[in-house]
């Protein structure tokens, strides 16, 4: 077995553009979820908005990557409000339930036919990232760390990616510590006992899923330039779920826990990929048995199972707090 | 909050304010602070509240009963703005409340505790009073990631919590998670904490709901003490020792409406209140021989 390609595979995948753009949607709804209690169900489509708004300017309609940038945040803002204004005044689930709908509709409006001059359909958009790697101060070349070698542009969009991630891990934990997150985790565990202390609610909901969708949104930005291109089908209900997945591995409402949980994550799943690939191509027996394609599947399944045993043992996460968590909820 | 003085002259004050005024549902107060006029709140076909005039005497203690169902809670909750009456009108200190939302009135200066215990469980009991405050600037979203702006106020709120925490005996756990405290505590922490606010009125839903008797008499100390430091208090309540004990004003609500008003020894003499709470055919002789409803548990 090559240890080094899975070594160098895994390590790639656990700090690379995967869990980076991972990281940040998981960051996002860590302030959503983790602190305020609000379910949003439809991160991807933040994620797809920023992205789209990007490609879709610069490649379609010729602005330049900051204009991409800027109106990229803002249709995250947008989408915060459209999503927010109708549900925020009503019962936690209905949130659930209108993100994870309005998700659906964003992916599939963007590879509708009808809007494949603007989308691209389900081919999506690929010539947009110039912009950024003209800004890359880089030298061209390749660029070996430990195990990993990388090219210049694959280089920088790390570095950015990374920056970004510890430019939202500072702002939510400025906010936290704040007498703002304070409110926030009173909504989260009773919002009429907080209302009844005369805080707008409503207001602190709605700042929460804005500040959490701009915060995934980052992540949006990440994976359009880190792959140089947008394909509708990323941003399904699959990638909310992981970003959930990744948020409770790590531990809700803890600042480092989407992080911790992205790395994590996209290790198991790339490792125990490469690892069960190896072992086929050693021929080992009972694994040989199946293709390299079905061990794709089979990954999932063993990180699923190991998640499992985690919620049973860990409930709380990795950096979660076993005592909070044996606190009836109210 | 106003200065306390000597203890037991500001129940004085207010039985003799409370002396003149008639024993019938409706009366008016000399000094009101909360008066409703034709709030009636319609579940489908039930009304839960239908009261045609009331009004609570500033200063005072006044109790809020009546037989299960009686719509006791929903009027609490359409005073304070967690829900929206059908029809009628409402004024605190003479301003109308009416579509004012629940936060609001609650900083106008009612705060409200709710009849189950709403402790935030995995916040400390220190974050749940610093909570309590309002107009705090580091709750503002621009203000929050800028500590400098809100320390010197986050100190200050500090130290009234301490100085609440210690009244209510829960200073001991100020680094605990309210979650782990007992009902009692609870109910003390949910109290102190609406106390951050600096209130005018206190609403308090079923305080004794659930709390065992030794913290009983530490719980009516202190909602006599908030009548010493000037706030009004209204009170539901089904407990008739407790009502008879600590309030000057009692208000008897049977099937959405204020069926009786006045001092509690009055009241609990009154035949509608009995019947209200004994249905109207009940045995005379009962009452007769000496059994008085008040040494029956109405719940």
């Amino acid at each position: 077995m090559d240890w080094s390609f899975i070594i160098s595979t895994t390590l790639l995948a656990a700090f690379g553009i995967e869990a980076i753009v991972f990281g940040l949607a998981a960051i996002g709804l860590n302030l959503q979820f983790g602190y305020t209690g609000l379910l949003n169900f439809g991160q991807s489509a933040f994620l797809a908005v920023a992205a789209y708004s990007l490609a879709t300017l610069v490649s379609q309609m010729g602005f330049s990557f900051w204009i991409g940038i800027v109106v990229g945040i803002l249709a995250a803002v947008l989408l915060a409000l459209l999503l927010g204004v109708p549900t925020l005044r009503l019962r936690a689930d209905y949130l659930a339930i209108v993100t994870i709908a309005a998700a659906e509709i964003v992916r599939l409006l963007l590879r509708s036919v009808t809007l494949k001059e603007w989308f691209g359909g389900s081919d999506g958009i690929n010539d947009f990232s110039r912009g950024f790697y003209d800004l890359n101060p880089i030298a061209i070349g390749r660029y070996t760390i430990g195990p990993i070698s990388l090219s210049q542009d694959q280089l920088f969009i790390i570095i950015v990616g990374w920056c970004l991630v510890a430019l939202a891990l500072l702002v939510t934990w400025l906010l936290v510590r704040s007498p703002w997150g304070r409110v926030l985790k009173g909504i989260r565990e009773d919002e009429d006992a907080v209302r009844s202390l005369g805080k707008n609610v409503y207001l602190y909901k709605m700042q929460a899923l804005i500040i959490g969708g701009v915060l995934g949104c980052l992540g949006g930005f990440v994976y359009a330039l880190g792959r140089q291109a947008v394909n509708p089908d990323f941003f399904g209900t699959d990638s909310t779920f992981f970003a959930y997945a990744i948020l409770i591995l790590g531990g809700a409402a803890r600042v480092f826990g989407p992080v911790l949980g992205a790395i994590i994550f996209w290790a198991l799943i790339q490792g125990s990929d490469v690892i069960l690939r190896s072992l086929i191509d050693a021929g080992v027996p009972v694994v040989s048995l199946m293709t390299a394609s079905q061990a794709a599947i089979i990954r999932f399944i063993l990180v699923g199972a190991g998640l499992m045993i985690l919620m049973i043992y860990r409930p709380q996460g990795i950096l979660g707090d076993r005592k909070e968590l044996a606190l009836d909820a109210r | 909050m106003p200065d306390s003085p000597v203890a037991g002259s500001r129940k004085e004050a207010a039985v003799q304010a409370l002396a003149a005024v008639p024993n019938v549902p409706g009366a008016p107060k000399p000094d009101p602070i909360l008066v409703a006029d034709h709030v009636m709140r319609r579940f489908g076909g039930l009304t839960a509240v239908d009261v045609d005039h009331v009004e609570i005497q500033r200063g005072a203690i006044t109790a809020l009963i009546g037989p299960n169902g009686a719509g006791k809670t929903t009027f609490f909750n359409l005073l304070t703005g967690f829900d929206t009456p059908d029809s009628g009108s409402w004024l605190f200190n003479g301003k109308d409340l009416a579509g004012i939302p629940a936060y609001r009135v609650a900083r106008m200066g009612m705060v409200r505790t709710f009849q189950l215990t709403k402790a935030l469980s995995r916040m400390k009991v220190i974050e749940n009073m610093r909570l309590g405050s309002t107009g705090q600037t580091g709750e503002r979203l621009w203000a929050s990631m800028l500590p400098f702006t809100w320390r010197k106020q986050e100190r200050e709120i500090t130290s009234r919590a301490d100085a609440l925490l210690e009244r209510f005996n829960l200073l001991a756990k100020r680094e605990d998670f309210a979650g782990s405290l007992s009902g009692g505590q609870r109910k003390l922490l949910e109290m102190a904490r609406a106390l951050m606010s600096g209130p005018e009125m206190v609403m308090l839903d079923e305080p004794m709901a659930g709390v065992n008797p030794a913290l009983t008499q530490s719980l009516l100390q202190h909602i006599k003490d908030l009548r010493e430091q000037g706030m009004t208090v209204l009170f539901v309540e089904h407990d008739m020792d407790m009502v008879r004990d600590i309030s000057d004003w009692v208000i008897v609500m049977a099937q959405g409406r204020v069926i009786a008003e006045g001092p509690p020894e009055d009241v609990m003499k009154d035949s509608a209140v009995i019947d209200a709470y004994l249905g109207g055919h009940h045995d005379k002789a009962l009452t007769a021989s000496g059994v008085s409803f008040t040494e029956e548990d109405p719940a």
